[in-house]
């Protein structure tokens, strides 16, 4: 009723390609980052902040670096928590070893280093495809997670490998309560938001899902697989790159390269795949639903075992947790395994015939 | 395609009201009574009884949380009741973090952490001084964090690596005869490729040099099941002494390692971490003849407290874990852990007020003021199990002390008098180490006049 | 000299050891092109499921010690255990996700690992279980009048690796011999063609899958011995990766030769290479070899070409 788009005519090409193309959607969108950049500090208590909003937006950050790669482009990788890992120490370094150099600029630059590890890394990608790209992918993850524990330059020589940093300062705003940190990783989320949208609308966009739908049928009619393939790793890393840092610089504070093992990685491509590949909206989707998920059925087991009176362990609990993660994620990719941004999409075309249904 | 970015974030605040509306509800699971007018002292665990190192994070867990229940059934911490709540982290560092947010305002503000997980210290040590909540870390984390004076949150009471590789070293020195034979032997460390494993190499190098032995290094990629290469190098070099510093699995793989080269097991030394009946309980009579250090305690069936737990607890069905496990070396380190918090809050009261709550502040002022002698411990129930612990500001770590226990093949044995960790080693190390990192973190070094505020 | 051999035989044991879980994912991926991410988890559910009932057994029927009695009948029962994992993993999730993408079935496969961790932990418990079917464990040294101080050959590698070989013959037997072999193979090698021909299609995924985790349960029993049955026996899966992508994803020999090349060249790297860097480079090691093996031959060293048509 309220959704629709009949009587909205388009007079010019400008207004007929903007992104939001529908009032309705541009305002909404407007709402919606305007609550979460006003409202959300205001309502949320420390504790949402720090231990789920923070998360959600840096994974968010990386999720939709690693859609741009294998929602986009088609390239499955396992190796995104390298990348992540690569950003952080990288960023670590430029801060650290460069006098008076800016916090954000560190890390905008461990993102540009993680870009260039990824095209390193996935030069293979010109060579094999498919699982057996995916596994090679994880080389570049064994490899990192090797070279931050042992070569000592990385960690500035600290004795047992794990580095830390102290809270940023952006242009003279220190960033060190959960609503500064907050409103930071938002900034950095929406900006790296609009840029993705562009760029997949774009031409290199649509290169990407050229070699993605068909490689060989791509390369005949002129794109170049190396400059698309290697565009998309290097674009992809640096946005994992950039959530690395963020998460070591902003989340963690201090960090080893455990935080950014292969489990991350999965962790990363599941969101993918379970918000929906090449989907931008997929990523926020995926991210909200695996870093809520293992909190939200640690606290409900609890909750649901004193409503029957039974204590339960904390064990039994976190093993159950892990069943029915397992277990949720094969039924969701059963019953839509185009993601959740498929879901609501098919959603969104019958709200634009509701309530009159033909 | 317009509506995306909406979806995504009115999902996620959909999907964020939910644990919202959990966070603030009262948490079922919490063991204790739940009175609202008589504060209790919040003690968080942040055990693992999953993944990985789960076979070693629970015996410590039920330690930790039976000595909490015994303090409740002694009537509490001069009478205020003690409430605790578990949060699991799998030893994983994001979840470690995420619980210590979940538990930390929890039932009126959490006392003190204790992560068990060298990875999660490092993190927690950076948000512990903004909350104003302190962390003991008995026989782990930053070795460094002795010093009080720059950590001011940081508890690693009763031993840190760089103590107990100083202690080894001086047993292996006493076994050779004297510091003077140690020149020309061969040391390998055998470790956790991590921030724990590679804590005591500072010190190993430090006392390398200082002896001339020559030290090789020999890192083990975690989990630490793969660990063939590592064992045909030993066998290559023929060390004199592997120095085995693992965790979980990696123990008893070493062990089967060990007993599959031909390694002899009587030559290896393990941490307080790699010295617990499951690192050797599968490899059984293969293990005979492996030391390791004994953070203080060893197993101790036959200790006064741990017969009060069986009576007070387990006798009635409220212990925690299997009755068997009660004594065993990680359940007495959890138990010790869980004393040391406890007792820490009994010297805040003394200051603070007795028998009245305390704040983690507060708290903290008593961990640094703790001087458990003899009679105290005695009174406790650890007579024979430890030593006397003193903390001050400077020395946060309170003692120095350690011994060495041996497998028998069946259960482990005290085989070395008492060690201390030689000062003068460790000292320059911690003050040089502590002055980088508050180098680093733009913090200064509190000077003994604050220290007495 | 001696060394060297002694590392060069030790890779070979381990490579065996690979081999054992690579052939559960090419068996899998063979027949219904499913690259099974759970396969280590399986590996320890099978491990946890035989320690515990060779514990249980006894219990429940009140035994006297007959450790052999008790192995068997907890084979059997862990035979049955894993039959049926596998057909609910048929019937339940892959069932309906035929025509799935590659990366979809992928996820729905580490969906069902986390599953079975999980499943596995609450069922059997987290501790380290022990795994007693008699291996030795002491060495041996052969070869002294040759090398100086002999060769040390682990007794324990030694059977491992000769369980693997003739799980290995077993399975070519059933793949060349039988009716059922040649049907799984007439399905891998056309899904259409041999369901044109009347092979049930649905029953041979049930198969295979119980294949898999059979060669599951030798895996389990065999890692389980030498490390304990403990949660960390599915990270042996990622060890394993390597030596499937070196061999080719859907042959059985290549699995076995990549098993061989990859336990080689990552001890002798880790022994040789590895002090110069710091050590610990075995594991990225074996995925660089894979690696380097694969820009030569994309499809693995005994995989099928891939031809593309546009």
């Amino acid at each position: 009723m309220f959704y629709r788009e009949n009587g909205q005519f388009k007079t010019t090409y400008q207004s007929d390609q903007q992104i939001f193309a529908i009032p309705q959607d541009r305002w909404a969108i407007l709402a919606i980052v305007a609550v979460a950049f006003i409202g959300v500090p205001l309502l949320v208590d420390e504790y949402l902040l720090r231990a789920i909003l923070i998360p959600f937006l840096i994974l968010s950050l990386a999720a939709l670096g690693v859609n741009i790669l294998v929602g986009y482009c088609g390239q499955i990788t396992l190796g995104a928590g390298a990348s992540m890992a690569v950003g952080a120490y990288a960023a670590y370094n430029f801060l650290i070893r460069v006098d008076g150099m800016p916090a954000l600029a560190a890390i905008l630059l461990g993102g540009l280093a993680a870009a260039l590890a990824g095209i390193v890394f996935g030069a293979p990608s010109l060579r094999v495809r498919g699982l057996y790209l995916a596994v090679a992918t994880l080389a570049a993850q064994f490899f990192w997670d090797w070279a931050f524990l042992r070569i000592k330059w990385f960690t500035n020589n600290a004795s047992s490998g794990s580095v830390s940093v102290a809270d940023i300062n952006l242009l003279g705003w220190t960033i060190s309560t959960p609503t500064d940190k907050y409103l930071f990783c938002l900034g950095i989320l929406v900006v790296f938001s609009l840029m993705a949208k562009n760029l997949v609308r774009g031409s290199i966009g649509r290169q990407w899902m050229a070699i993605r739908d068909m490689d060989v049928a791509a390369t005949v009619i002129g794109i170049r697989p190396m400059y698309a393939k290697l565009s998309a790793f290097a674009v992809s890393s640096f946005y994992v790159g950039v959530a690395g840092a963020l998460w070591g610089f902003v989340h963690l504070g201090s960090w080893e390269p455990a935080a950014f093992s292969i489990d991350r990685s999965f962790q990363l491509l599941f969101m993918v795949i379970i918000g929906g590949m090449g989907a931008i909206s997929g990523s926020f989707f995926g991210a909200a639903f695996i870093v809520v998920l293992p909190t939200f059925l640690n606290q409900v087991l609890g909750l649901l075992g004193g409503l029957f009176g039974l204590e339960v362990s904390v064990a039994l609990v976190s093993h159950i947790e892990v069943t029915v993660f397992g277990a949720l994620i094969v039924f969701f990719l059963i019953v839509e395994p185009h993601g959740i941004a498929r879901l609501w999409s098919t959603g969104r075309e019958k709200l634009r015939l509701w309530p009159f249904p033909h | 395609m317009k509506l995306h970015k909406l979806a995504g974030i009115a999902a996620a605040i959909g999907l964020l009201a939910t644990p919202a509306a959990f966070a603030q509800a009262p948490k079922a699971a919490a063991k204790a009574p739940a009175k609202a007018e008589a504060k209790e002292q919040f003690f968080p665990a942040l055990p693992y009884r999953t993944g990985p190192y789960a076979p070693n994070g629970v015996p410590w867990a039920n330690g930790f949380v039976d000595y909490l229940k015994l303090t409740n059934a002694r009537g509490g911490i001069n009478g205020v009741k003690v409430v605790w709540e578990e949060c699991e982290t799998a030893y994983a560092t994001d979840r470690g973090v995420e619980c210590y947010e979940r538990l930390k305002g929890k039932h009126g503000g959490a006392t003190v952490f204790q992560p068990l997980s060298t990875g999660i210290t490092f993190a927690l040590t950076e948000k512990a001084p903004v909350d104003k909540i302190p962390l003991i870390t008995a026989g782990y984390g930053r070795s460094e964090s002795a010093n009080g004076a720059v950590f001011e949150w940081n508890f690693p009471m009763v031993g840190t690596y760089w103590s107990g590789a100083d202690v080894l070293i001086q047993h292996i020195a006493k076994k050779e005869g004297g510091f003077d034979k140690l020149k020309g032997k061969k040391i390998t460390l055998v470790y956790h490729d991590s921030p724990y494993g590679k804590e005591p190499i500072a010190l190993l190098q430090e006392r390398a040099k200082m002896h001339g032995f020559e030290l090789s290094l020999l890192p083990v990629a975690s989990p630490g099941v793969e660990q063939k290469a590592t064992w045909l190098q030993i066998r290559q070099h023929k060390p004199d002494y592997v120095l085995l510093w693992g965790w979980g699995v990696m123990n008893s793989t070493a062990l089967k390692e060990a007993q599959a080269t031909g390694y002899p097991r009587e030559k290896m030394y393990g941490v307080w971490w790699s010295g617990a009946e499951p690192d050797v309980k599968d490899v059984g009579e293969g293990a005979k003849g492996y030391n390791a250090l004994a953070m203080q305690h060893g197993a101790e069936p036959n200790a006064k407290v741990v017969k009060e737990i069986l009576e007070k607890l387990h006798a009635k069905g409220q212990g925690t874990g299997p009755k068997e496990e009660v004594g065993q070396v990680l359940y007495m380190r959890g138990l010790i852990s869980s004393m040391l918090a406890v007792e820490g809050v009994r010297a805040a009261q003394g200051r603070y007020g007795k028998g009245k709550w305390v704040s983690a502040e507060q708290a903290r002022w008593g961990f640094e003021n703790l001087n458990l002698d003899q009679k105290a411990l005695d009174a406790l129930g650890f007579a024979g199990v430890m030593r006397p612990v003193h903390t001050t500001c400077l020395d946060h770590m309170g003692s120095g002390f350690a011994r060495i226990h041996t497998w028998d093949g069946k259960k482990w044995n005290f085989s070395s008098d008492w060690y201390e960790a030689d000062q003068k080693v460790l000292r320059p190390l911690i003050m040089l180490a502590s002055a980088k990192y508050a180098e680093e973190k733009k913090i200064k070094p509190r000077t003994p006049e604050d220290c007495k505020k | 000299m001696s060394f060297f051999l002694e590392t060069l035989l030790g890779g070979l044991m381990s490579g065996m050891l690979y081999s054992l879980v690579a052939l559960g994912f090419v068996l899998i991926y063979k027949a219904s092109g499913v690259f099974n991410f759970a396969q280590g988890a399986m590996v320890l559910f099978a491990a946890l499921s035989m320690a515990r009932f060779s514990e249980w057994i006894p219990l429940w029927l009140g035994m006297e010690d007959n450790l052999f009695l008790a192995n068997l009948l907890a084979i059997a029962v862990s035979v049955v255990v894993m039959f049926a994992v596998a057909w609910l993993i048929e019937r339940l999730v892959l069932r309906h996700l035929v025509n799935q993408e590659g990366a979809t079935l992928l996820m729905a496969t580490l969906g069902i690992g986390y599953f079975l961790d999980g499943i596995g932990q609450t069922v059997f418990g987290s501790d380290i279980y022990k795994i007693d079917v008699g291996m030795p464990k002491e060495p041996v040294t052969v070869l002294e009048s040759v090398f100086e101080g002999g060769i040390l050959i682990n007794k324990e590698d030694f059977v491992a690796a000769f369980i693997a070989a003739m799980l290995v013959l077993a399975l070519t037997i059933f793949f060349q011999k039988t009716a059922t072999g040649r049907a799984l193979r007439a399905v891998a090698d056309d899904h259409q063609a041999a369901q044109s021909i009347g092979i049930p299609l649905g029953r041979i995924w049930v198969i295979v899958w119980c294949v898999a985790g059979i060669t599951a349960l030798v895996a389990g029993i065999i890692w389980g011995s030498k490390l304990g049955a403990q949660f960390s026996l599915s990270t042996v899966a990622l060890r394993a990766l390597p030596v499937v992508i070196l061999g080719g994803l859907t042959s059985v020999p290549g699995a076995i030769i990549g098993g061989l090349i990859i336990g080689v060249g990552e001890k002798l790297s880790e022994v040789f290479l590895g002090p110069y860097v710091g050590g610990g480079i075995e594991i990225w090691f074996a995925y660089m070899l894979a690696l380097v093996f694969l820009l030569f031959r994309p499809q693995g060293l005994f995989g099928e070409k891939i031809i593309d048509r546009v």
